[in-house]
């Protein structure tokens, strides 16, 4: 646990990439193969079941640090992470260990058979044995999710540098549905045969946004336009008569979506698409508020499947007959998966996503316009002879999306952050003028530079008109822009209006109040796009 | 509220029976103020009170001022209340104010910290009837380690940045944590360097017979290059500014109690954080108020809800009382 704990300790005190991949693949190079196993699963998200309940936790921290829990539960959205209130409340260490990664998570796996009071002695003396960073580390282990700005493409280049073996081979082992369990460090990493895996996806190619103007792109005729559907992008994997849904996050999304089953009775095995998972519904792509019913649904009522079916709109085709496609140019893809689509029947779950025809750049600007319309987001830009690459690439691919919807409104709340925001006011509640009375409609706390949040939180604690707990009510002084995607009407709110992603685009200190939007402005954007 | 004793008003806390105030936010005739700080010592009040030893600093900060000192434990008569300082252990010439005007005996403590620093008056625990706190750590998630170990791991820091060729950049603001770190600097290591704005409080301390290790001024006189494997102490706003850029390689680091929290390190973006706090952290709370003897607690700023709290869970007459005082920020002494 000292070596995976001072790996930790280096990653999480660096902003430099270079000192984070070092001290990753100096790891790699030394660390036993289990412990280099979890380590990689564990930073690519695959924790143990969780063995502890984190009520039980917080009620064992609070009663080993000597404080009710109410106090301990005020401090944990402060601190921002279970498993680091936990750290920083217990008193020192009496004890020493010196249990490996793997033997730690051995012990909690086999916590999960044993009765409570096994389970609390257990955890105890493990909080009584570790300093602050192996307990915080230990606890992680408990509660899930490292996320220590390690991204798998830093991880890729640290295994990489530890084994010689290729970035983009690694990338593509480290995918699927394996875990330490499944799997041994020779067969994921070292051994021949790496696409063994029946499950595994191929790594996403990301696009980024464009900033320039779309004629600097040159020659029209060497791109595809397609539209941006605006669900959840996700992989198809059809392999051995079975199939698998994978999200962007590489999350294993099959049993959330029943109805891409019927894929394999179409398609046949060896297929890999890529797309977009969206509700469909009239002959057409639905909005994202259809589909939204459906996220972080781990089974499905038969009655939501019949309300908002979902079908992969694929836009690209990875594997087709067994082969890996993604060294092919685009066009060469689009053709094939032109020709493989082309025999589906209306209602079977994949659709072709079908690309739009250009000939000019302004006329393209002309129908990115009316995206919404379309029920999509903007354009995606394709170069024809791409290949299909991992990751987040400039070039070849862009999404040229609408501008966000603008509001100007009156900051009349302020809540302090968590986490990395403790100590500042961060989070606001933002209102609007319904004739001389200021209507709360929505709350914001991204968008600001972090001198403009100091700036604020100063000025909070002096215009502080009445508290409600950890909420301040502040004299209506500042005007920020709000931007927004979308917006729809919602009885919950007193507004009558709930917005998609809102967020602070600019601190408008060249406005009054009386300047900021109305209702009827809000009302009339709800009109026209909600 | 009492109409003797302390009154909190929109002006500050105030004694009616002195006619005073106690570290106002507003312009008044008469304020007593318990440490240099500017979010406690402003500008435009008539005349100021303070200990001996914090007025040179005051008079630097704020310059033409009407200035009476007093030394700790020495009792003033001001109208009809008696009034005395006593050690806060926060920063030099640091102090809590004692006012005892007839119904019961009132603690205005401004900043404290019970850990001895070597270089404040230490904290010297003053009984009373009605205690005026902070709580800018007042969670049980700050709990302080020994200076001794501080002093190690920066020390530790130090030596690899110069191992690694790097300028070592601790950021400090410039009454008070500027001058415990130099203090617990190993000068076997390599010189110290200071930013002008610590210098300054530097050279204003030493003059009123403050032992301080030797510095060197790093201003645009200096040459950048002539003091390898130094370590420069500068105010945080000055970390990674164009005046730092120009040492070379470097490694920066803040010192302070808001690097307990992983996330706060992670914002400020530097490559270390060093938990280190002239504020009292969660223990070191309670023991004072314990130690007061107080039954009556007013909590000025900080956590002050949660901690007011748990003070009335626990036999306590706690009330949170609104303060403009900042406590300890990441920035200054103050939010600007």
């Amino acid at each position: 646990m000292k070596q995976f704990a001072a790996l930790f300790t280096a990653i999480d005190q660096s902003t430099k990439t270079t000192a984070k991949v070092a001290a990753l693949a100096r790891y790699f190079e030394t660390a036993s193969d289990t412990d280099r196993l979890w380590t990689i699963a564990l930073f690519s998200g695959r924790r143990p079941k969780r063995a502890v309940t984190t009520t039980l936790l917080r009620a064992w921290a609070a009663e080993q640090a000597g404080i009710p829990l109410w106090l301990f539960e005020e401090c944990y959205p402060i601190v921002g992470d279970l498993a680091e209130t936990i750290a920083l409340v217990l008193p020192p260490p009496q004890d020493t260990s010196d249990r490996s990664l793997t033997e730690w998570i051995d012990l909690l796996r086999n916590l999960r058979t044993a009765d409570e009071d096994a389970r609390k002695a257990t955890v105890l003396q493990a909080w009584d044995a570790l300093p602050t960073t192996e307990r915080f580390v230990f606890n992680k282990l408990i509660t899930g999710g490292f996320r220590v700005g390690i991204s798998q493409k830093l991880m890729t280049r640290a295994l990489s540098k530890a084994t010689g073996k290729d970035e983009a081979e690694l990338a593509h082992r480290l995918m699927g549905d394996w875990t330490p369990d499944t799997v041994t460090w020779q067969d994921l990493i070292e051994a021949e045969d790496a696409s063994a895996d029946a499950s595994r996806p191929y790594p996403f190619y990301l696009a980024y946004a464009l900033e320039d103007m779309a004629t600097a792109l040159g020659d029209p005729a060497d791109w595809q336009a397609e539209w941006k559907w605006d669900g959840i992008r996700g992989q198809l994997v059809l392999r051995d008569g079975l199939h698998f849904v994978w999200s962007r996050g590489e999350e294993l999304m099959t049993d959330r979506f029943p109805e891409l089953a019927r894929a394999t009775d179409f398609l046949p095995a060896g297929t890999v698409l890529d797309g977009e998972l969206l509700a469909w519904g009239d002959g057409a792509p639905q909005s994202f508020n259809a589909l939204q019913k459906r996220i972080g649904r781990k089974t499905v009522p038969k009655k939501l499947m019949q309300e908002a079916p979902v079908i992969l709109y694929a836009y690209d085709l990875l594997e087709w007959q067994g082969q890996d496609l993604r060294t092919f140019p685009l066009s060469t893809r689009r053709s094939l998966l032109e020709a493989a689509c082309e025999a589906l029947p209306e209602d079977a779950p994949v659709r072709l996503s079908p690309t739009v025809a250009f000939a000019q750049w302004d006329e393209l600007a002309r129908v990115r316009d009316t995206a919404r319309d379309a029920q999509a987001e903007g354009l995606m830009l394709k170069r024809k002879d791409s290949p299909y690459r991992i990751g987040r690439k400039k070039g070849d691919w862009w999404k040229w999306t609408l501008d966000p919807l603008t509001i100007d409104a009156v900051m009349i709340y302020a809540q302090a952050g968590h986490g990395r925001r403790a100590n500042l006011f961060t989070d606001y509640t933002f209102a609007v003028w319904n004739g001389n009375d200021l209507v709360p409609f929505t709350k914001a706390y991204s968008g600001l530079k972090d001198d403009e949040f100091r700036k604020i939180t100063a000025w909070v604690k002096k215009n502080t008109l009445q508290r409600f707990g950890p909420v301040r009510q502040v004299t209506p002084h500042h005007v920020f822009e709000i931007a927004f995607e979308g917006i729809q009407a919602s009885p919950r709110h007193k507004s009558g209006v709930a917005l998609r992603f809102p967020r602070m685009v600019r601190w408008r200190q060249d406005k009054n109040v009386q300047d900021a939007n109305t209702l009827d402005d809000l009302n009339q954007m709800l009109k026209t796009y909600g | 509220m009492q109409t003797s004793g302390l009154t909190f008003t929109d002006r500050g806390i105030y004694c009616a029976a002195g006619d005073f105030y106690i570290d106002p936010w507003k312009p008044v005739d008469r304020a007593l103020i318990t440490h240099g700080h500017a979010d406690h010592a402003r500008y435009g009040h008539g005349t100021y009170l303070c200990t001996d030893i914090a007025a040179p600093v005051m008079r630097h900060r704020l310059g033409d001022i009407t200035v009476q000192t007093t030394g700790y434990g020495e009792v003033t008569q001001i109208g009809d209340a008696t009034v005395s300082f006593h050690p806060a252990g926060h920063v030099p010439g640091s102090a809590q104010i004692r006012v005892d005007a007839g119904d019961g005996i009132w603690v205005a403590s401004g900043d404290y910290k019970t850990e001895d620093d070597g270089l404040s008056t230490p904290f010297e625990p003053v009984q009373c009837d009605h205690f005026i706190t902070e709580s800018t750590f007042g969670l049980p998630v700050f709990h302080w380690q020994p200076q001794i170990e501080i002093a190690a791991q920066i020390n530790a820091w130090w030596a690899a940045c110069r191992t690694a060729g790097q300028t070592a950049f601790l950021g400090a603001y410039a009454l008070g944590k500027a001058q415990r770190l130099l203090t617990m600097l190993d000068p076997d290591i390599g010189p110290v360097l200071t930013h002008t704005a610590i210098e300054n409080t530097n050279s204003i301390l030493r003059a009123q017979g403050i032992a301080l290790p030797d510095t060197i001024r790093a201003d645009a006189a200096l040459d950048p290059k002539a003091h390898p494997g130094a370590l420069i102490l500068a105010p945080p706003s000055a970390l990674g500014s164009a005046w730092a850029r120009k040492f070379g390689p470097q490694q920066t680091a803040f010192a302070s109690g808001w690097m307990a929290m992983r996330g706060v390190r992670r914002r400020r973006a530097g490559d270390r954080g060093f938990v280190i706090s002239d504020h009292a952290d969660w223990n070191s709370l309670l023991t004072a108020i314990k130690a007061t003897k107080a039954e009556n607690i007013y909590v000025t700023h900080g956590y002050t809800d949660i901690f007011s709290r748990y003070l009335n869970d626990n036999g306590w007459n706690a009330q949170v009382v609104p303060t403009q005082f900042e406590g300890e920020t990441l920035d200054t002494e103050t939010a600007a």
